[in-house]
């Protein structure tokens, strides 16, 4: 028997699979194909305080082996998250969820973090300050070791449950921005969030997003995630959560090698509904192949 | 919505650049008209998606144009299997209260057209249907309209058959009271402008998923956001805003 379980500052999971924010809505979609309850946590849509539309279509352009969106955190607003959306996703599953969230000023995420500190589901916050579709917002605070320190230490005042801030790759020294966040008080690290990216149609001559930008995800981000996780392991001794481009149970044990306890998958839910499922059902025989035994003792291993 | 493999039994050209192809497998997933299908290819990141023209027990119908890579790819292939997403999107729905419908549809608006048809003929309707081309070259699926004992009326931008002009150009005498459309976002403008009953049209937008996780297709409606995959393609005239 293999040992798939991993541990989350506390949270313990079956497995350290994690679809992520933004391509698993708030689970009950995938909840009609596959029981979700098989997932080790799920990382549900960026929340902000207020409803928002988001970016203006179109949104999506293909790339090779990947692809680029500008959805801009289409959400319905906190209130109305733990009001309508985890009633809902507690028929369906009942694990703890990883409960992403956006915002634009350091009130808000304090606002919207607190909200969500006491309910019950929520198993660990992520704060996310990379998203790159927020003209002078998220973002911009992913892209300072000093501001991304000031939004940690005041979500961290106002939480009692794990904090985890989401940072973006878009940066000069991810290095320097998650250690600036473990002084913060965070109690882990999730990286990456996209790299910023654009497509343009040769038909119009104009950029096939309606925004011209957005974030870039899928296959061929791995090995820049891959690295990044590699680095920020050397250098914080806080939990870290690896994502991007990973797509199957090797990309998983790779990502755990450089140093990931958690391993999101993002885009590759969007193409197959059930990846998170195959990775599960895989990774067995994947870890006896490399004679794994259990999937805690490999975290960092490459290092 | 299911994930399973189809066999290409059919892929044949029906007019300048559009195609026809018959697929095989499991269909249980599919119930409306106006649904959509959404295809892996190789090499391709993103899922083609692709509304439905027919299907039954056991095949799957499409009518697609080559418009990009992946409809490129699809036009070539001659047998084999696709993975497959089934039964997307919300289709039309046919109300009881309906005695007369009309259909427009412009280009490869026209394919969802098609099974609706067939169904509100089952149900007891008067079927009139207009079809918009650009030019007789791309003129697809009269006969079969025709064949099904729908009046079909057919229109070309450029006059090279038909009625010379737009969908909307052929409008006048006919009498129905709800309507039905799919076609180009200025076809579907034109079409609510021209008519005065109530009536469903579909939308396209790019998508990610198809199947409504990543909210890359949304769209405003005084009825609140929607997703085009999953809450539309159809959206009624009520709720639109342009």
């Amino acid at each position: 028997m293999v040992d798939l379980s991993v541990n989350l500052s506390g949270l313990e999971l079956d497995n350290p699979i994690i679809p992520a924010s933004g391509t698993f809505g708030y689970g009950y979609e995938y909840a009609e194909l596959f029981d979700i309850n098989i997932l080790g946590s799920f990382s549900f849509k960026g929340t902000t305080r207020d409803e928002r539309f988001g970016n203006p279509t179109p949104r999506i352009a293909e790339c090779e082996a990947g692809m680029i969106n500008s959805v801009g955190l289409q959400n319905p607003g906190v209130d109305a998250v733990i009001a309508h959306e985890l009633p809902k996703l507690a028929k369906v599953f009942n694990k703890k969820v990883v409960a992403n969230v956006g915002g634009f000023s350091v009130d808000e995420y304090v606002e919207v973090c607190s909200k969500l500190d006491s309910e019950e589901q929520v198993g660990i916050i992520e704060v996310n300050i990379s998203c790159p579709n927020v003209h002078g917002g998220g973002m911009s605070f992913g892209t300072s070791a000093k501001d991304a320190q000031k939004v940690t230490e005041a979500v961290k005042k106002v939480t009692t449950k794990p904090v985890y801030i989401k940072l973006s790759p878009n940066v000069t020294d991810i290095v320097e921005i998650a250690k600036a966040c473990e002084a913060g008080g965070a109690d882990g690290i999730s990286l990456i969030n996209t790299l910023l990216g654009m497509r343009i149609n040769l038909k119009t001559q104009k950029p096939v997003i309606a925004n011209k930008m957005g974030g870039f995800s899928g296959n061929a981000i791995f090995p820049v995630a891959l690295r990044m996780v590699y680095q920020v392991y050397e250098a914080v001794s806080v939990p870290i959560i690896g994502m991007g481009g990973v797509s199957s149970a090797e990309d998983v044990i790779e990502m755990m090698l450089a140093g990931a306890t958690g391993v999101q998958v993002g885009a590759a839910n969007l193409i197959n509904p059930y990846v998170c499922q195959d990775i599960i059902n895989d990774l067995p025989q994947v870890m006896k192949k490399y004679k794994i035994d259990s999937l805690k003792n490999i975290i960092g291993g490459a290092h | 919505m299911l994930q399973s493999l189809f066999e290409i039994k059919e892929n044949i050209k029906i007019a300048d650049g559009v195609f026809k192809m018959v697929l095989k497998g499991d269909t249980s997933h599919i119930t409306s008209s106006g649904q959509f299908i959404n295809i892996k290819l190789d090499g391709l990141f993103l899922r083609r998606p692709i509304s439905v023209y027919d299907y039954d027990s056991e095949t799957v119908t499409i009518i697609y144009k080559v418009v990009g890579k992946g409809t490129e790819i699809l036009s070539q292939m001659k047998d084999g299997t696709l993975d497959i997403l089934t039964g997307l999107g919300n289709g039309y729905t046919i109300s009881s209260q309906t005695k007369s419908a009309l259909l427009l549809g412009g280009g490869v608006g026209v394919p969802p057209l098609y099974n609706l048809a067939k169904k509100l003929l089952e149900s007891g309707k008067e079927v009139v249907a207009i079809l918009g081309f650009n030019s007789k070259a791309d003129v697809f699926a009269e006969e079969e309209f025709k064949a099904l004992g729908v009046k079909t009326i057919v229109t070309t931008a450029d006059g090279s058959y038909g009625i010379k002009g737009f969908v909307t150009d052929a409008i006048e005498g006919i009498s129905y009271d709800e309507f039905y459309t799919c076609g180009p976002e200025p076809m579907l403008k034109a079409v609510y402008d021209a008519t005065t009953t109530t009536g469903q049209f579909s939308f396209e937008e790019r998508m990610g998923c198809g199947f409504g996780a990543c909210m890359g297709c949304s769209c405003k409606t005084k009825y609140g956001n929607k997703r085009i995959c999953k809450d539309g393609p159809v959206l009624v005239k009520e709720e639109i805003i342009w």
